[in-house]
């Protein structure tokens, strides 16, 4: 299974569309127009893009606290992403979530969970209900290597095993969890290896190359909607800038300068993917139409979280519950300060 | 200016002004130095300070480790069972709950469920990181909810000579010790005794300002617009008496009625959400051994019962103000 005529161009578009998003998002948090953290995944666009355009557009997705790319990659809208990284009104999440906590349920994304791991059950739970449900919808969840070590790992994949749930689980292994490499963390650091012992396969791909993810996951959706259960990708990517943006870490660097320059100047997965086009005859006027289009997108997007509003104060209480019980805000009324 | 080593350098009987980081940081090394059964780990420990422990100490009393709260606390909780006193970092208080089956199923119960067979010397450090737009996974301030367990002692100090003299005492302490510190009081500067034996025991307040018109009780980082409050105030010619019960398990009880005793009135601020927090359980604690004492009703002021939003704009009064402080004090006068 591979990219065909219109992915191929729709591959590099998203990537570029994650790429710019995130370049431009480090310039508005430098003008102090994003609050709390930022986290990029600048460099890891091909493992997002290439596994969510294996999905259909109803199937459902979990990522992680470096959100931004995978809606992007699913094919969300810019213009409410940029207004939720600024606290907007006219975020996607209404500014509750912000930077860390992309759901764009539109595009299937059911949360983003800024908690490590945290979201690995909620994937599983996903998938489990299509399986109850008797629908064929597949789930596509996002996590770090440094997550591979959390318990819900674990029981996470023992349970879609055991009850052949149609889950993907990706991971986006950068090689480091803030600045604990795979080796510090890692009794096993071959991550694939682990699926064996909860009986599914575990295959591994080169992250930077958006074809070789795609074919991977292609085939796990194929295996999902079979019925025939979970797979675990294991996509080796890398993180180009600092775990989040304008962190300072003081102390022993834990990976060497030369070694990010080497991945920005051999690695860069668009770069990468951008020479693979023009070897098989697009041009450079199609792949320039896409770059100008994408600009003008991120363009259009700050403008929209710009000129969106600030959430108003009395809106605070919204969205906590469904249905609220009578009274239950007059404890919300602390907000008067009794 | 000071250099980092001189600051943190001792000479017993003397003060040195440094920040409540500095202080936190101080004390786990003259204890580790004290007692070479005091290990700290946890996640990335450079980033949160800790790089001048690991240049001291090495690798094998300072533990970085993989993302796995639920298991490296419980592995903390075994070590201290078999003969460590760990200090387990989780960093941000939020993270206190995938390592909350460990503390309160086993730390907290251990020791009672095998009739004093064993003890768990072991201290929790979790930070309330509470401002800045960290948005709801990351910004809770849970001490309450571990209040509710037996077998916990919680503290929570305000200025820099209290988290060093109380972080000391908890490394001390047989039991497991929750730390509640507050990232707002971190660049907060203040006096701190240098003599490697400043403790402070856990279950005593500390009256903050002196004062004859109200008592104001505030918990962790609700101290600062507390005492921009009370200046305010002080200038109208109101006088407020702070108290800082520095522990929040065991409360003292006592210094709250001492106080109460003279004013007569009381308003309790915290960050903490509005439903069962701290100042619930000090307001039961007035009115079942002190309603005598009070003239007015008590006054609480929380977070509301709604989770901690990210955009700035509803998080700039989401918890008490200086402003809100002021008013509710006014109105019991
Ligand atoms: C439960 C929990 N523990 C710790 C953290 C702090 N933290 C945030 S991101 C991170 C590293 C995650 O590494 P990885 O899963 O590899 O994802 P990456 O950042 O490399 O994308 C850590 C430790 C957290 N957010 N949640």
């Amino acid at each position: 299974m591979q990219l065909n005529g219109d992915q191929r161009l729709e591959a590099y578009r998203r990537m570029l569309r994650i790429r710019r998003f995130e370049e431009e998002g480090m310039r508005q948090f430098k003008g102090d127009k994003i609050p709390g953290f930022f986290h990029s995944s600048v460099g890891q666009e091909a493992a997002i893009v290439g596994a969510c355009l294996a999905l259909r557009d109803d199937d459902a997705m979990t990522g992680t606290h470096r959100s931004h790319g995978h809606p992007i990659g699913k094919g969300a809208h810019l213009d409410a992403l940029m207004a939720e990284v600024m606290g907007k009104e006219g975020g996607i999440c209404k500014g509750r979530g912000g930077s860390m906590h992309f759901a764009d349920n539109s595009v299937g994304i059911i949360s983003e969970s800024a908690i490590v791991g945290g979201g690995i059950p909620l994937a599983t739970g996903c998938a489990f209900s299509a399986r109850v449900r008797g629908v064929d919808q597949v789930t596509l969840c996002f996590f770090g290597d440094g997550a591979v070590n959390q318990g819900t790992f674990h029981e996470s994949l023992n349970m879609a095993s055991l009850w052949k749930l149609p889950v993907i689980y990706l991971c986006e292994n950068n090689g480091y969890a803030i600045t604990t490499s795979l080796a510090q963390s890692h009794g096993q650091p071959d991550i694939a290896l682990r699926a064996a012992g909860y009986g599914m396969p575990g295959v591994t791909v080169d992250g930077q190359d958006v074809c070789a993810v795609y074919e991977a996951a292609a085939q796990a959706v194929r295996r999902a909607r079979a019925g025939e259960g979970p797979t675990l990708i294991v996509a080796n990517t890398y993180r180009f800038d600092e775990h989040s943006f304008g962190l300072v870490i003081s102390g022993e660097p834990y990976r060497s300068v030369e070694e990010v320059e080497a991945h920005k100047r051999d690695r860069d997965p668009i770069l990468l993917y951008r020479t693979v086009l023009l070897e098989e005859g697009i041009n450079e006027e199609s792949l320039g139409a896409v770059e100008d289009e994408v600009a003008e997108a991120v363009k259009q997007a700050v403008k929209f979280a710009l000129a969106s509003p600030m959430p108003r104060p009395e809106t605070l209480p919204d969205y906590m519950f469904n249905s609220p019980l009578a009274g239950q805000y007059s404890s919300a009324a602390g907000l008067e300060r009794n | 200016m000071l250099t980092d080593a001189q600051k943190l350098a001792p000479t017993p009987g003397t003060h040195i002004q440094m920040t409540y980081l500095e202080a936190l940081m101080q004390a786990q090394m003259e204890e580790m130095d004290r007692d070479e059964r005091v290990v700290l780990m946890g996640e990335d420990i450079s980033v949160y300070g800790g790089d001048k422990l690991i240049e001291r100490f090495g690798r094998n009393r300072i533990w970085d480790t993989p993302i796995s709260e639920g298991s490296f606390t419980g592995m903390g909780i075994g070590a201290a069972i078999n003969g460590l006193r760990p200090i387990v970092d989780l960093e941000f208080a939020s993270f206190a709950y995938l390592a909350s089956d460990q503390i309160i199923n086993q730390a907290s119960k251990l020791r009672y469920m095998t009739g004093g067979q064993i003890d768990i010397p072991i201290v929790f450090r979790c930070c309330m990181f509470s401002t800045g737009s960290m948005a709801a996974q990351h910004a809770d301030r849970p001490y309450p909810l571990f209040m509710n367990v037996p077998g916990l002692k919680i503290i929570s100090p305000t200025s820099a000579a209290d988290i060093k003299g109380l972080m000391k005492s908890a490394i001390r302490d047989g039991d497991p010790v929750l730390v509640f510190e507050e990232k707002r009081l971190w660049p907060l500067k203040g006096d701190v005794p240098t003599d490697p034996d400043h403790v402070i025991p856990i279950g005593k307040a500390d009256v903050k300002r002196e004062g004859k018109d109200v008592t104001l009780i505030a918990i962790a980082g609700a101290i600062r617009p507390t005492m921009e409050a009370v200046d305010a105030l002080a200038k109208e010619g109101i006088s407020v008496e702070v108290i800082d019960p520095r522990t929040l398990k065991p409360l003292d009880h006592e210094a709250f009625k001492t106080s109460v005793a003279k004013t007569g009135r009381l308003v309790i601020v915290e960050n903490g959400h509005r439903v069962c927090n701290v100042g619930s359980e000090i307001v039961a604690v007035m009115a079942e051994e002190a309603f005598d004492l009070l003239k007015r009703p008590i006054l609480r002021l929380s977070a509301p019962d709604i989770h901690v939003p990210f955009s700035p704009s509803l998080e700039k009064d989401f918890y008490p103000t200086k402003d809100h402080i002021v008013a509710a004090v006014r109105r019991l006068l």
